[in-house]
């Protein structure tokens, strides 16, 4: 019973000193002066001025597509490979799902220097194209995995039950096999979605001049000096992330009822 | 068994292709790249050079690596010394709090590493939030000066890669069966031996997972030291980041990459050997 009290405060002080940040952050966000180390009062102008900030909206925006179009091109890759994979073991398939999973195994510097590289080789022009290129590659090893581990899970008569029942490979494929993987595409698509959207140190080396992702455009800023935007931006994506994550959480406590 | 066949190739074309075009050509490449020169205005020249390896062997470079190696070895300590017992507590909690507590935790993971140091910025800088509560409660009576320092990357490494060794360590633990401890415990071992013999042993893989996945990254987050060290803690990354953007100078950056790269794979290797697994816990 001791040990447990124990547990509870030592958990309970580490994640509040987590949240230090956070909160700080938070609680500037609404601070009237530009020198965040003094409070003069209640202001909302931060806000204002960042609704008003063009170029942080058009990073919004660049980075929202360029999550998407990795977290789709990632399932196709991520599944397709993960059932075939399942289908036919062979050592080929390991090396092939080894080499997959690097990007998320080796430090993020060296693909962002491998792809600076290599798209200056081919001469690609550094853009939507790259990023989208980039970020697919660090996409692909969470949908996979997840679905890896859910094929491996999976009761094989299932499938063959529906195939004894005359249904086509294909109609199996959507009626079993898909219903039953859904749940684990999804969980490595959230992730995916994360990593892509908050990426700075890949997006840094493959970004053009003239295109720029959230993160990139704030790491700049906050290179360059501090503004108390920031501050409400920050606060801004917290409430999204927090709102999105209780969701999630009610909706898996209804499920489970 | 023909089609069958068929149709499974075109179920794994996508990641043939895939991997072997973006991922494993371009690293290969890399290891190329490490060997040619430098050419004289943009780019790079196809002449084979060992000069960018024996150039990592000048004392500013090794230095540089040794320093980050240290930063990491450092990080990874601390890491592995709030995180681990952090991780078991939560395995033993009941099943509302498991979920609670995983919430909590995934919301500053969720939200963007910039962002979340960004709020260390704050609580460092000079007569910002901690040096107001320090000198507020007579502890010190002067800024500390805390901001571009050596401690302040530290405290935003273990910040950044806290969670991964969480919840690691969380689910290796929360498969191990607590009675084990309790039976060894009846069986007349102490406490701390019934733990150690027992639930130690049993969260190892958890644990050392957890430890890979805060040392790899940790040699290549540039961006923390950018912002919390200021100018003033160079690490592998930062050179890296250095050599490509205003160096211009490729080859030499791929052989930085190489050298990380292969130290990397080494641990890996050394983790699947010491664990037996191929798949490192709580990575996904």
């Amino acid at each position: 019973m001791k040990t447990k009290k124990w547990c509870f405060v030592y958990v309970g002080v580490i994640t509040a000193i987590t949240y230090i940040p956070i909160l700080v952050t938070v609680v500037y966000s609404f601070n009237e002066s530009k020198i965040s180390s003094v409070w003069e009062g209640f202001s909302l102008k931060w806000y204002a001025e960042l609704f008003q900030d063009r170029d942080l909206r058009e990073a919004l925006i660049n980075s929202l597509i360029l999550a998407v179009l990795s977290c789709f091109f990632a399932v196709i890759i991520g599944t397709s490979g993960a059932l075939g994979m399942y289908k036919k073991k062979s050592r080929l398939n390991d090396a092939v799902g080894y080499i997959s999973m690097l990007p998320i195994m080796i430090p993020e510097i060296i693909l962002g220097m491998v792809f600076l590289s290599v798209f200056s080789l081919m001469g690609l022009p550094f853009g939507m194209v790259t990023l989208v290129i980039a970020h697919t590659t660090f996409c692909v090893p969470y949908v996979y995995s997840m679905v890896k581990a859910r094929l491996v899970g999976m009761d094989k008569s299932l499938e063959e039950a529906a195939l004894d029942l005359g249904a086509s490979g294909v109609r199996v494929f959507f009626d079993v096999t898909l219903p039953l993987i859904a749940p684990a595409i999804w969980s490595g698509v959230m992730l995916a979605f994360a990593m892509s959207f908050d990426d700075v140190v890949i997006s840094i080396f493959v970004t053009g001049p003239r295109v720029n992702t959230l993160p990139v455009k704030i790491y700049t800023k906050l290179k360059t000096g501090v503004t108390p935007e920031i501050n409400a931006l920050a606060t801004l994506m917290l409430a999204i992330t927090i709102l999105l994550l209780i969701g999630a959480h009610l909706i898996g406590k209804k499920k489970n009822k | 068994m023909m089609k069958n066949r068929k149709s499974n190739w075109a179920l794994l074309a996508p990641m043939y292709v895939f991997t072997i075009l973006f991922v494993a050509l371009p690293i290969l490449y890399m290891f190329l790249l490490s060997f040619l020169t430098r050419a004289e205005v943009w780019g790079v020249d196809f002449t084979f050079t060992l000069d960018n390896y024996k150039r990592i062997g000048e004392p500013l470079y090794l230095n540089t690596f040794v320093e980050s190696l240290k930063l990491a070895f450092l990080s990874t300590l601390l890491v592995m010394l709030i995180g681990y017992p952090y991780g078991y507590f939560m395995a033993r909690m009941s099943a509302v709090w498991k979920k609670r507590m995983l919430l909590l935790i995934m919301i500053p993971f969720w939200t963007s590493a910039l962002i979340r140091l960004y709020g260390w910025i704050i609580v460092f800088r000079t007569n910002g939030v901690l040096d107001k509560l320090l000198m507020g409660l007579h502890i010190t009576e002067e800024p500390l000066k805390l901001l571009y320092t050596y401690p302040a990357v530290v405290v935003g490494m273990v910040y950044s890669l806290l969670p991964f060794m969480i919840l690691s360590v969380y689910s290796s633990a929360e498969k191990l069966d607590f009675t084990l401890a309790e039976a060894a415990r009846d069986l007349g071992a102490s406490s701390f031996k019934a733990f150690w013999t027992v639930s130690f042993k049993l969260t190892l893989p958890g644990l050392l997972s957890g430890v890979i996945l805060s040392f790899i990254p940790s040699m290549g987050l540039f961006f923390i030291a950018d912002i919390l060290g200021g100018n003033k803690i160079v690490l592998v990354g930062s050179v890296i980041q250095e050599q490509l953007t205003k160096g211009r100078n490729q080859p030499f950056a791929a052989a930085l990459s190489a050298v990380l790269m292969v130290l990397t794979t080494l641990m890996i290797r050394i983790y699947r050997k010491v664990t037996g697994t191929s798949e490192l816990e709580g990575l996904v």
